[in-house]
C-alpha cells in the first residue's frame, strides 16, 4: 500500500466534498455550569483536501468533529457539507475514533459490514466489503474476532469499516493516537496512500505536530478551551513526504512557538 | 460452578509412562498396567463393590441384589479392559483416563453405601435404603416416574420460555427507553423481589387451572433476573458503539437489534442463568403443593407412603434433570458468545 503514494502535484478527485464551518460556538453543561468548549469557529476544506486540526489535549477538537459527524448539533453556527447544513449523522461523512470501537461479537468481516447493513444494502454490495478489507490488507483475518488482532490491526479494520462506505468526508479522531510508534509511521503512510486513492476530504485531528505536518495539506492550530482558531497554516509540500525535510521542521518550530512549546525545541 | 471445571481440564500427564500412554505408543503388559495405577483401582473397588452386595445376606427382602453385583463386575470388567486397550480406543482412553480417580472413588462410595445400609445397618432403615433399593425403583416403578418427569419438563420448559421471553423483551424496554423505564422500574421493583411462591395462594385461586398456575409462577421467578440482567447489560453498552454506527447510517431499531441486544447477550445469560435456579425452586414446590403430577409431586408421594427408595431415585433423576438444564444453557451460550474470552466452564 506504501508503494500506492504517488509522487508529484496533488490533484483533488471529484470525491471528496466541501466542509465549511461556520461561526461554530458550542459548550456542555457540567453540574449546572456551562462549560465552553468551541468559540466562533470559523474554516472551510476544500474537496478532497486533507486538513489537520491541531491544538492541546481537552482544547475541544475532538468535539468539533462530532459537530461535522453530526452526532450532536452545535450551539450556535452552521456547518455545511457542499453547501448543504449538516443536521445528523449520515454515512457520506464517517468517522475512525481513537479506539477502534469494534463490535466484539462480529467477525472483521461483519464488523466492516456494518455500515451497509444499517442502510440495507449489504445484500447487493457484498462485494465492497471484501474490497474494503483487502484495500486494509487484512483478507486472511476476515473471520476473526476483534479480540484476537492486534492494535494496529483493529485499527486498520475501523478504518476499512469507515471506507467500504465511500465516504466524501473522512473524520479522523486521533486514530493513530494509541498505536506504538513504529505502527503508527506505517499507517501514516498507508493513510496518505488510500487518502490520494480515493480523494476522500479528510479531517484530521491530532496533537502530534509531526503527523499533522506528514499527512495534511494544511494545518489548523487551535488554543487551548474554548478552542479557537489561532493559526491556518498551508503545508506547500509534495507527498511522498520525508520526516527528514527542513520545510518541515521549520513549520514545526512555527507551530511548537504557536502552543507556546518553543522553548522545548 | 468452578469446582466442575476441572473435569474439562486438559489432564497433563504425570510422569513419563502416562506421557507415552497418552501419546498413543502402546505400553508393554505391566508397564500400561503400572501407568492407569487410577483404573486398575477403580476396578477393583468395583469388584469390591460387587463382592460386598454378596459377601453379607441382605437385612431386607430387595429383589436386585444380585443383579446389582453382577452389573457391578460387568463394570469392574469394563474398566480394566478399557484401560488397557486404552492406545487403541482414540480419545475415550484418555478421557478414562482422567476420569479413573472419580471411578475409583465412586466405587469406594457404592461399596461403603451397602455395606452400611443392606448389610450392617449402620445408618437406619428405611430412611436410608441400600443401592439395590433405587435400582429397584427405576426397574418397577418406571412408568410412574417417566411420567413425572415429562410432566416436570413440560410444566418447567412452558413457564421459563414465557418467563424469559417477557423478561427479556421487559429489560430491553427498560434500558432503551426512558419512557417505559419510568413506569415499569417501580412496578418491577415492588414486586421482583418478592418470592415468587409467595404468589402461591393468589394463583391457585385466580387461575383456572393448577397447571396454568404454576406456569405463570415459573414465569415469574423466571422473569424478574432476566429482566433485570437484561435491563442492566442493554443500559451499560458503550455510547461510543451507539456512535460507530449512527455514523454509518443506522436507524433506532438497527441500534437496538444489532448494537444493543448484542452487548448485552453476556448479561441477558447470566439473568437466564439465575432464573433458571429459581424457577426450579418454584416448580418443585408448585407440584408439591397443586400440580397431581411431576417429580416434585412423585417426592411428595413418595414420602407420604414412606417409600423412601423411591423419594432418592425421584432426587437423582431429578438432579440430573437441572444439571442437564444448566449444561444446555451453557452450551448454548458458549455457542452465541463464541466472540467473548474466558467464559465460566460447566
Amino acid at each position: 500500500m506504501v508503494a500506492l503514494a504517488v509522487a508529484g502535484p496533488i490533484t483533488y478527485p471529484a470525491v471528496g466534498a466541501s466542509l465549511d464551518v461556520e461561526h461554530v460556538s458550542h459548550a456542555f453543561d457540567i453540574d449546572g455550569s456551562v462549560l465552553p468548549v468551541l468559540d466562533d469557529v470559523n474554516f472551510s476544506a476544500k474537496p478532497g483536501e486533507f486538513v489537520a486540526l491541531l491544538g492541546p489535549s481537552g482544547c475541544g477538537k475532538s468535539t468539533l468533529l462530532r459537530l461535522v459527524a453530526g452526532l450532536e448539533p452545535p450551539r450556535s453556527g452552521v456547518l455545511r457539507e457542499d453547501g448543504d447544513p449538516v443536521t445528523g449523522p449520515f454515512p457520506s461523512r464517517v468517522v475512525v475514533f481513537q479506539d477502534p470501537t469494534l463490535f466484539p461479537w462480529r467477525t472483521v468481516w461483519k464488523n466492516v459490514a456494518l455500515g451497509l447493513e444499517a442502510q440495507g444494502i449489504l445484500k447487493t454490495q457484498r462485494q465492497r466489503v471484501d474490497d474494503a478489507i483487502d484495500l486494509v490488507g487484512l483478507s486472511q483475518f476476515r473471520n476473526a474476532y476483534p479480540h484476537q488482532l492486534s492494535g494496529g490491526m483493529a485499527q486498520r479494520v475501523a478504518l476499512a469499516r469507515a471506507l467500504v462506505n465511500d465516504p466524501r468526508i473522512l473524520i479522523l479522531d486521533e486514530p493513530l493516537g494509541k498505536l506504538d510508534s513504529l505502527t503508527r509511521i506505517t499507517m501514516q503512510a498507508e493513510l496518505v496512500a488510500l487518502w490520494q486513492r480515493k480523494g476522500f476530504t479528510t479531517l484530521l485531528v491530532t496533537h502530534d505536530v509531526e503527523e499533522a505536518l506528514f499527512l495534511a495539506n494544511r494545518v489548523i492550530v487551535f488554543s487551548d478551551r474554548p478552542a479557537r482558531i489561532k493559526a491556518d497554516i498551508a503545508v506547500d509540500r509534495p507527498y511522498p513526504r520525508h520526516r527528514g525535510d527542513p520545510r518541515l521542521a521549520e513549520l514545526r518550530r512555527n507551530i511548537l512557538g504557536l502552543l507556546g512549546l518553543d522553548a522545548t525545541w | 460452578m468452578s469446582t466442575y471445571s476441572a473435569s474439562k481440564a486438559v489432564a497433563i500427564p504425570q510422569s513419563v509412562e502416562e506421557g507415552a500412554a497418552f501419546a498413543g505408543r502402546p505400553l508393554s503388559l505391566p508397564a500400561s498396567f503400572l501407568a492407569n495405577g487410577a483404573a486398575v483401582f477403580a476396578s477393583v473397588a468395583w469388584i469390591g463393590f460387587g463382592l460386598s452386595c454378596l459377601w453379607w445376606v441382605d437385612l431386607a427382602d430387595w429383589p436386585r441384589t444380585h443383579a446389582l453385583a453382577i452389573a457391578a463386575f460387568v463394570i469392574a470388567g469394563g474398566i480394566l479392559v478399557a484401560t488397557l486397550s486404552a492406545p487403541w480406543l482414540g480419545r475415550f482412553g484418555p478421557a478414562l483416563q482422567q476420569r479413573a480417580p472419580w471411578l475409583l472413588a465412586l466405587g469406594l462410595f457404592l461399596t461403603v453405601w451397602e455395606v452400611a445400609t443392606a448389610k450392617l445397618a449402620w445408618l437406619p432403615l428405611p430412611f436410608f435404603p441400600p443401592p439395590q433399593a433405587i435400582i429397584e425403583v427405576y426397574t418397577d416403578d418406571l412408568p410412574k416416574l417417566l411420567d413425572s418427569v415429562f410432566a416436570s419438563i413440560k410444566l418447567q420448559l412452558g413457564g421459563y420460555a414465557i418467563g424469559a421471553a417477557v423478561g427479556f423483551l421487559t429489560g430491553v424496554s427498560i434500558g432503551w427507553s426512558r419512557g417505559v423505564g419510568y413506569w415499569v422500574h417501580p412496578v418491577l421493583r415492588f414486586i421482583g423481589p418478592l418470592p415468587a411462591t409467595a404468589w402461591l395462594p393468589f394463583a391457585f385461586f385466580t387461575f383456572p387451572s393448577s397447571w396454568s398456575a404454576s406456569t405463570f409462577l415459573i414465569a415469574l421467578a423466571t422473569g424478574f433476573p432476566v429482566t433485570v440482567l437484561t435491563w442492566s447489560g442493554v443500559a451499560s453498552v458503550n455510547n461510543a458503539y451507539y456512535d460507530v454506527a449512527r455514523t454509518l447510517g443506522a436507524k433506532p431499531w438497527f441500534l437496538v437489534l444489532k448494537v444493543a441486544i448484542p452487548a448485552a447477550l453476556p448479561h441477558v445469560f447470566v439473568g437466564l442463568f439465575m432464573g433458571l435456579g429459581s424457577s426450579f425452586a418454584v416448580l418443585v414446590v408448585a407440584e408439591m403443593i397443586g400440580v397431581k403430577a411431576g417429580l416434585g409431586w412423585y417426592l411428595q408421594w413418595a414420602q407420604g407412603w414412606a417409600a423412601y427408595s423411591n423419594m432418592y431415585a425421584a432426587l437423582i433423576v431429578m438432579s440430573l434433570l437441572c444439571s442437564g438444564a444448566i449444561t444446555l444453557l451453557f452450551r448454548t451460550r458458549d455457542r452465541l458468545l463464541v466472540w467473548q474470552k474466558g467464559v465460566v466452564k460447566w
